[in-house]
């Protein structure tokens, strides 16, 4: 039964390559505007991450089929459904895009670090501390909602400024302190969110107090839209305008000329007279905002109530951030589409049916997917590769009548070159 | 059967928006040196890299001892029994000598390296064509002149009997070079065939057996060195007549424009300092040349002098204002124009475009930034005027990535961007460093008009030839400290030489 399955999904792969190939060589040798555009870097990376979850979703697919085969169609058919598998659609989609939003921020904040040359490991803990700022902004201050959004972005750039200061005035390197200060996050605000404070702690349910309706963001028409799924806010909207800016800062501004020069090449900057300490920290803090905001969009929702006494490792959101950047090659537009994905992928997780799977198979495909994002360099070589022996192949197809009298020919060009 | 060992017939590799190579032929006999002549950008590197595997030529073939061969990567290459030094060495810093020979031919015994078995083949090795190298030292802490040596016994090591040295003199001090034109001699004479990049004339001259120039991706022709002039050879070369000496009228200099008083710098290494009491000043319409061997306290020197390390005591002023602590920003704006010792390291981000690097030193400059925000179409409009006027040459313009650009090309962006600075003080360091003969004429005369129009220029040069031709002073710096100040007019070469292995002084303490 096996081997059946087996010999489809081979077809399948096989077929899938030749036409990818075949795409190649119909756009080099008609040397149209589409052959310009599929050697173009951005084509390339595209379609490199598009192989990767292409990929990924193969081997998720056999596992699915390996564990058991005859309920395999279903469970594939839940997962590529991702949202749309609730009995209201417009309800699944709510929720694929409440948990992708701070996703997509967890990624921006990641990709700015990292154009500076700083690899923000501590996104997570960012996240953490702004979901703090903004638990306290909400419970003490009783602010308005976008109080509390503002204050988790402070909460998190101030923990992004930390590791960024030692790594400017001390060179400790930020991927080792910013470890150590997710955890420090994490238990911080365990304390204050849990029994220990006891100040937000509701001890009938353990689990953070309910939140203000002030603090909520207001959804703004979307729960209508989504036939009353009231999760998704202007959170929505914050989160793609937060993408494009990051896009404009980095291309068009002369501060994102700068980080892009510090992370390129940080002698270069230096002797070109730019501040590199200073853009450093400015670097972790916006990366570090941005993750901060990312835990506001989300906990401010009400989408979940935070335990203090059931969350004891960091949340995902943070590290998943770095997939999301990466198979988004880098890119925040790319980005906001790859963190879509991996939410859609693991809500469709989420349907599977638990008599015949658990429920981690959709973690599965997903972390497969990250895993494969760190082959997207080698598989953008590789079309690179593919593309040029097409090309040479092509050529050398076309020379080759001309050039069999391969003997002689040495001579003439002897003569040639003297 | 062939006389030659290695025949490379009509190479054809073409790059976006270039021809590196256009129907080329290089034929190389077996025992012979072969030199490899061309400007930067002429192709001599893709055709090199043709033949090390690195790149797949579009049209022609490679032999062999007369056998058709196809070299896909550098194994394949290797496996032939082609080795190459490259210009930067591929060495493992933190590795000994004798680690780094061996790597990746290391002899094993059930999985275990025996180096004393390396090592005494090695030995023979160094013996046979006499190069010395001491195999316990840590490659990082050896001399350029010795690493060199190294990367030569680690081809000799594989049996190699093709030996390609790519641009090998461009590092070297004089001392040096002498030394490696002899062990080339020894090898040659041993049966090996050596291809020799270069585009120094004089070396061929002295070693080469016969020469094929390059220029434009074009093969121009193959000649008997015997048999022609370094004039001829630099002609076919640059495709016109080169002027080798440069022409300075007289002026008196002005003002003073950088006093520098009693500056110590710290250094890296060991506890001591590498620049010591070093006072000097620079006038205006004056070309000051810090002269030297590699690694006296030049580098450390202008690392201080344009902010990139900090001064340890001492004062530097620029037009009279105190400079010692400023920022690299504030020297900048005050008139000082650096072109660095590193061009890959210092001088550009290799990842940006050039428009992006020649405005490196300006971006902030509200021509170029509005605002915030960088106003792309004057950077295009001023680096189009740049490379128009600096000739610089690149496949795709102002948005061609840098890595992609030759050395040469590299190099003149760089000096574009700092003489277009219209600075009062320009300091050059080694600003010729591993460029053909016309970028070289070229950069030169671009430093005598800046002189020429009263600015102050300080150079920094390990070329004898460079110091004496264009400096009105020569400041020799031996060990950190500047032990002579010469006279380019009634001073020679040899005594030059002298001052700068320390075998003489007339500045300082024993001033004679």
């Amino acid at each position: 039964m096996n081997s059946t399955f087996k010999d489809k999904i081979k077809s399948v792969f096989s077929n899938l390559r030749n036409r990818i190939r075949d795409f190649f060589v119909k756009g080099k040798q008609e040397k149209s505007g589409l052959q310009k555009f599929l050697t173009t870097d951005a084509f390339k990376n595209f379609l490199s991450s598009v192989i990767c979850v292409i990929i990924g979703l193969l081997v998720g697919i056999i596992v699915i089929v390996i564990v058991n085969a005859p309920n395999s169609a279903e469970a594939i058919a839940s997962i590529l459904k991702g949202g749309f598998n609730a009995p209201k659609w417009q309800r699944g989609v709510g929720s694929v895009l409440v948990n992708a939003i701070p996703l997509l921020l967890c990624s921006l904040s990641i990709i700015f670090a990292y154009k500076c040359g700083l690899f923000n490991i501590g996104a997570p803990g960012q996240y953490v501390i702004g979901a703090m700022f903004a638990f306290l902004g909400a419970f003490f201050l009783k602010a308005p909602w976008y109080v509390c959004l503002i204050l988790s972005a402070i909460g998190g750039a101030l923990w992004g400024i930390i590791p960024g200061f030692f790594k400017a005035f001390l060179s400790v390197n930020e991927v080792i302190t910013s470890i150590m200060f997710n955890w420090i996050g994490l238990y911080l605000l365990n304390f204050v969110a849990g029994p220990e404070a006891g100040i937000m702690y509701n001890e009938n349910l353990a689990e953070c107090f309910i939140l203000p309706k002030s603090s909520l963001l207001p959804t703004l028409g979307f729960d209508k839209m989504l036939s009353g799924y009231k999760y998704v806010t202007v959170a929505f909207y914050i989160a793609i305008i937060l993408a494009i800016v990051v896009r404009i800062i980095l291309n068009k501004t002369k501060f994102g000329y700068e980080i892009k020069a510090t992370g390129n090449n940080k002698d270069a900057a230096k002797y070109a007279g730019m501040n590199y300490k200073r853009n450093l920290i400015i670097t972790m803090a916006i990366s570090g905002a941005l993750a901060g905001i990312a835990a506001g969009c989300f906990y401010l929702t009400g989408y979940e109530v935070y335990s203090a006494t059931k969350q004891t490792s960091l949340p995902a959101m943070g590290f998943n951030g770095i997939a999301a950047a990466f198979l988004g090659c880098l890119n925040p537009i790319g980005s906001i589409f790859s963190s879509l994905l991996i939410t859609h992928i693991n809500v469709g997780g989420g349907y599977l049916d638990t008599t015949y799977y658990s429920k981690e198979i959709g973690d599965l495909i997903s972390s497969l997917i990250i895993y494969l994002c760190a082959f997207s360099l080698f598989i953008r070589l590789t079309i690179t590769k593919i593309q040029n022996r097409k090309k040479e192949l092509a050529e050398a197809n076309n020379a080759t009548p001309e050039k069999n009298p391969d003997v002689k020919e040495e001579k003439v060009g002897e003569k040639e070159c003297h | 059967m062939s006389d030659y060992v290695i025949e490379m017939i009509n190479i054809t590799k073409k790059f976006p928006g270039i021809v590196a190579n256009d129907n080329i032929t290089l034929q190389l006999k077996k025992g012979e040196i072969h030199a490899l002549l061309g400007e930067n950008g002429a192709g001599k590197s893709t055709l090199m890299s043709v033949l090390f595997g690195l790149y797949q030529p579009e049209e022609g073939y490679i032999k062999k001892d007369g056998k058709k061969v196809i070299i896909n990567s550098p194994n394949d290459a290797t496996a032939l029994h082609i080795g190459m030094v490259h210009q930067h060495f591929k060495l493992v810093e933190i590795f000994t000598v004798l680690d780094n020979i061996i790597l990746g031919a290391e002899p094993t015994k059930y999985g275990f390296i025996e180096r004393k078995k390396g090592a005494e083949r090695i030995k023979k090795l160094s013996e046979q064509y006499g190069l010395s190298v001491d195999l316990n030292a840590v490659v990082e802490d050896i001399t350029v002149g010795m690493q060199q040596r190294v990367e030569i016994l680690k081809m000799l090591y594989r049996d190699n009997d093709i030996l390609i040295f790519d641009e090998p003199t461009a590092v070297l001090t004089p001392q040096e070079i002498d030394e490696l034109m002899k062990i080339m001699k020894n090898l040659a004479a041993e049966g090996k065939s050596i291809l020799f990049i270069t585009h120094k004339l004089n070396e061929i001259m002295s070693v080469a057996d016969r020469c094929t120039v390059l220029r434009k991706g074009k093969c121009i022709g193959t000649v008997n060195v015997a048999d022609t002039t370094k004039e001829e050879l630099s002609e076919m070369m640059v495709g016109r007549k080169v002027e080798f000496s440069v022409q300075k009228p007289e002026i008196t200099p002005g003002e003073v424009v950088l006093e520098v008083k009693n500056v110590s710098v710290a250094s890296k290494i060991h506890k001591g300092e590498a620049v010591k009491n070093v006072s000097f000043n620079v006038r205006q319409g004056e070309i000051v040349c810090i002269a030297g061997i590699d690694g006296n306290g030049q580098t450390e020197f202008i690392h201080a002098l344009s902010g990139l390390d900090k001064v340890k005591s001492g004062e530097i002023l620029l037009k009279g204002k105190n400079i010692t602590h400023a920022p690299i920003r504030e020297r900048s704006k005050d008139g000082m124009s650096h072109i660095p010792e590193d061009r890959q390291k210092h001088g550009l981000v290799l990842d940006y475009s050039l428009e992006d690097n020649l405005v490196l030193q300006k971006y902030w400059e509200p021509e170029f930034v509005n605002k915030g925000f960088l106003r792309r179409k004057n950077i295009r409009k001023y680096a189009e005027k740049l490379i128009e006027q600096y000739d610089v040459r690149s496949g795709q313009g102002p948005i061609t990535i840098c890595r992609s650009m030759s050395g040469g090309n590299q190099q003149k962006a760089i000096v574009a961007r700092e003489i277009d600075k219209n600075p009062d003080l320009l300091i050059a360091v080694q600003p010729t460093r591993g460029l053909d003969v016309g970028a070289i004429e070229y950069i030169h005369k671009q430093i005598v008009s800046q002189r020429n129009s009263m600015k102050a220029v300080l150079l920094v040069s390990l070329e004898l030839d460079e110091v004496m031709d264009l400096s009105d002073r020569i400041l020799v710096m031996y060990e950190g400290e500047i032990v002579g100040e010469l006279d380019p007019k009634t001073t020679t070469v040899q005594e030059l030489g002298l001052y700068m292995a320390g075998a003489k002084r007339n500045v300082g303490e024993n001033h004679e």
